[in-house]
């Protein structure tokens, strides 16, 4: 069960080998959390993560398999990560969708690239949120932490593919907390700037940066304060409400 | 059901914190055997007792699950000639008060406020500023009828004794008390003779109660924790140290302590129970109670309080129900709502009352004043909070940052000094320090597995702390 300060006792992440989803899990565990359901699509990447989040003290881990870019697969492979943590914690306090997939510069020549960029950071991920919403509603209460991103507050011609798809989950997980209002379940969403992780492995730095830990620690501070948007570093609210100001020509001029 | 007009409704519910609602489908039985056919019939996940949800976490909710409201089990009978009187476990203490104190009986026992239930003052053995005297409220229930989902129960503490204290600050783990008999404490007026004192610091004020309590029914000391120790004001002042306190000790007045004049208005056939006269709006903004607004409240009301007034007559509502006056204050605390910390620590630990004063102060996390009192012995309940020694509580807002974890040490502190934090007040304690603080809980659980055997009497508080 959760407690007052939003710290939960079980955790399902959709995208559980996910660098970021580490670090944070890591970081419940340390608070309260005791069961983890780890989804992902590789096997032998999942038990690495799984064997990480053990070590960290979860006493319950397990996993599911999915592809997020089978979306009709999408309820299915939640209904599974649900029924997992039911069977270990009694039920599900926190849902963490850290699945996505990064575009490079020069892949949007590639439609079959976009396709599965959209696929996998905007589709699955709105598809498998709506069946978590609904199930969190009926057990009467429950978090869903979304990590979006500050690409999609304004778009850059290096990544505009997944920097579309991340606005359109932004704009989702927004409607969504509003349409739960009242029920019990609440969703937050985390907008990070630029973290080494395997996602971003070869890129340049880029200003806003922060890492895993830094992440981690800012979801559990949010958790606990109700924050309905987690900025990475916190600086990036402003910057971000800057940069939507500034007019494109200079805007393509800023490094990042 | 019986009644087709029987039906329950799908709520949001918190506790007087107003953090962590989740959603229950809440009944409302108007009869007994209502109780007693929802628990025949509870399943997962679960079902539990609800009475005017002024606990402040998730002990009157539960997720998903069934949530009696018992509210409108709410008759009174006759007081009889030992101050006895049996009534319904969703009377308010407010409407029973009303309804004895003109016949000159009082609360034996009472909380802070006068809008809990029986059942609520039964289920988590609410103790007064008299604990050291009288001990908590079941120790005056003389017996009580529990409904639980193997069957309905009239016990006492000689009939079946072990339900009676599992039930006794059980957190309505072991069924639905549905009537009780309380015995009430003969009073003479409705005024109180009190004496105050103010003290500069925590170490004063804890040897004053340590001495004098004894001498006094009453006794409550109101601490400011907003102060800190080492902070300079420009110029090299030193700021208020941590601790400054008012400590407050009575008793009941009785009518020859009344000046003459004032005399037929005290008389109890004229007792006036106040109505609240101030509510705060629906909508407040976050962040109005913060540091600063907390401590410049503290430095008022400390500076109000007198520095010594020996046997000043206060009305009995102002003595034990100061925060009764502004309905739903709780708002205060705008839309994240607040959490009470209450620990209590045996007699010769006394240092982690400083302690935590300490912690919150120094780590700038803004609480309210904090109530220290001390403990007499502890009823025989398993659950029951009040053990001999020191108890100290304070509110906190939620969204200060660092609080989670502040408050996780001061658990360990309090675990580690054979303490324990009050289960109707927690929202957040740490899991696996449950079973160091409270040692009995297997007691518990035995009873549990006899009227329950399906174990369907669940509510958030017991997921989250596996009190099942
Ligand atoms: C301003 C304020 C001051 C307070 N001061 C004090 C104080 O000085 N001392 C103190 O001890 N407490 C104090 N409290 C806490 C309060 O007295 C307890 O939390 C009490 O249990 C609340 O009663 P309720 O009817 O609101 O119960 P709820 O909050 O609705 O329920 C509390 C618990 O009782 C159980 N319960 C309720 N009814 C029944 C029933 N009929 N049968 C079985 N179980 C039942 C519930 O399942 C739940 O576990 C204070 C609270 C407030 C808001
Ligand atoms: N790193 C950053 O700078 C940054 C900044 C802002 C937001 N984010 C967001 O944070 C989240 C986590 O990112 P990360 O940095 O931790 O990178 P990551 O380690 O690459 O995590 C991405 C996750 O998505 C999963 N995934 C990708 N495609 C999948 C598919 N087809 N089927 C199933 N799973 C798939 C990955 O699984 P595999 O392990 O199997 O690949 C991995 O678990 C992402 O949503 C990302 O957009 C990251």
């Amino acid at each position: 069960m959760i407690d007052a300060l939003g710290q939960p006792q079980s955790a399902v992440v959709l995208g559980g080998t996910s660098d970021l989803a580490g670090a944070i899990v890591q970081a419940l565990v340390r608070r309260r959390c005791r069961s983890v359901v780890l989804a992902g699509r590789d096997e032998q990447r999942l038990a690495a993560s799984a064997a990480t989040a053990s070590a960290a003290g979860a006493e319950h881990v397990s996993i599911v398999r999915f592809d997020a870019l089978d979306v009709g697969d999408a309820a299915r492979a939640v209904d599974d990560a649900f029924a997992a943590a039911l069977d270990a914690a009694g039920g599900v306090d926190l849902v963490l969708l850290a699945v996505g997939v990064l575009s490079r510069e020069r892949e949007e020549l590639d439609p079959a690239r976009t396709a599965e960029v959209v696929t996998a950071t905007y589709s699955w991920p709105a598809t498998a949120l709506t069946r978590a919403a609904a199930l969190l509603r009926e057990q009467g209460y429950g978090r869903i932490v979304v990590l979006s991103s500050v690409a999609a507050m304004r778009v850059r011609r290096q990544n505009f593919v997944y920097a579309s798809a991340k606005a359109g989950l932004d704009t989702f997980s927004v409607g969504l907390s509003e349409a739960l209002r009242g029920t019990g379940v609440a969703v937050q969403i985390v907008r990070p700037g630029r973290v080494p992780t395997k996602m971003t492995e070869g890129l340049p730095s880029a200003p806003m940066s922060s890492t895993p830990d830094a992440v981690a620690d800012a979801v559990v501070a949010g958790l606990e304060s109700g924050a309905p948007v987690i900025w990475v570093p916190p600086a990036a609210r402003w910057a971000m409400g800057l940069a939507r100001l500034v007019p494109q020509a200079l805007w393509r001029r800023v490094p990042g | 059901m019986p009644d087709a007009s029987f039906a329950p409704t799908a709520r949001l519910l918190c506790g007087w914190g107003r953090a962590g609602a989740t959603s229950g489908l809440v009944w409302t039985p108007r009869h007994d055997d209502e109780v007693a056919e929802l628990l025949s019939k509870a399943d997962d996940p679960g079902i539990i007792a609800r009475g005017l949800g002024r606990s402040y976490g998730d002990a009157a909710q539960s997720a998903g699950g069934t949530v009696v409201d018992t509210t409108l089990l709410d008759h009174v009978g006759g007081v009889d000639v030992h101050g006895e009187v049996e009534v319904g476990a969703g009377t308010s203490l407010d409407t029973l008060v009303r309804r004895t104190l003109p016949q000159g009986w009082f609360l034996p026992v009472t909380p802070g406020t006068r809008q809990v239930t029986v059942g609520g003052a039964i289920a988590a053995d609410v103790h007064g500023k008299n604990h050291h005297a009288d001990g908590g409220f079941a120790r005056h229930v003389t017996a009580m009828t529990v409904a639980t989902p193997t069957g309905v129960h009239r016990v006492s503490s000689t009939r079946d004794p072990e339900l009676f204290w599992a039930t006794a600050g059980g957190m309505g783990l072991t069924g639905i008390v549905t009537s009780a008999r309380i015995r009430m404490l003969a009073v003479s007026t409705d005024r109180m003779l009190v004496d105050t004192d103010r003290f500069f610091d925590l170490d004063a004020v804890m040897t004053a109660m340590e001495e004098g309590d004894a001498r006094y029914r009453y006794s409550v000391a109101w601490v400011d924790c907003s102060g800190s120790a080492e902070r300079t004001r420009p110029g090299g002042r030193r700021g208020p140290k941590v601790g400054r306190a008012v400590l407050t000790r009575g008793d009941h007045a009785g009518i020859e302590h009344v000046p003459a004049p004032e005399q037929p208005r005290a008389a109890l056939a004229a007792a006036r129970v106040p109505r609240p006269h101030l509510r705060v709006p629906r909508h407040v903004p976050g962040g109005l109670l913060n540091r600063l607004s907390i401590a410049a409240f503290n430095e008022a009301w400390f500076r109000r309080a007198p520095a010594r007034r020996k046997n000043e007559l206060q009305s009995m509502w102002k003595f034990f129900y100061p925060l009764d006056g502004v309905a739903e204050w709780n708002r205060l605390y705008g839309p994240l709502g607040f959490l009470q910390y209450q620990f209590a620590v045996p007699p010769g630990r006394g240092d982690v009352v400083r302690a935590a004063i300490g912690t919150l102060s120094s780590r700038r996390i803004p609480a309210f004043l904090a109530v220290l009192k001390r403990f007499g012995p502890s009823s025989p309940g398993p659950l029951s909070f009040p053990m001999p020694g020191w108890t100290l509580a304070l509110d906190i807002p939620i969204g200060s940052e660092g609080m989670g974890r502040c408050l996780d040490r001061l658990d360990e502190m309090v675990a580690e000094a054979g303490g324990r934090v009050y289960l109707a007040k927690d929202s957040r304690l740490r899991p696996d320090l449950v079973t160091t603080m409270y040692p009995r809980l297997e007691e518990l659980r035995a009873v549990r597995r006899r009227v329950d055997p399906r174990g369907v009497l669940r509510s958030d508080l017991s997921r989250r702390l596996d009190l099942g």
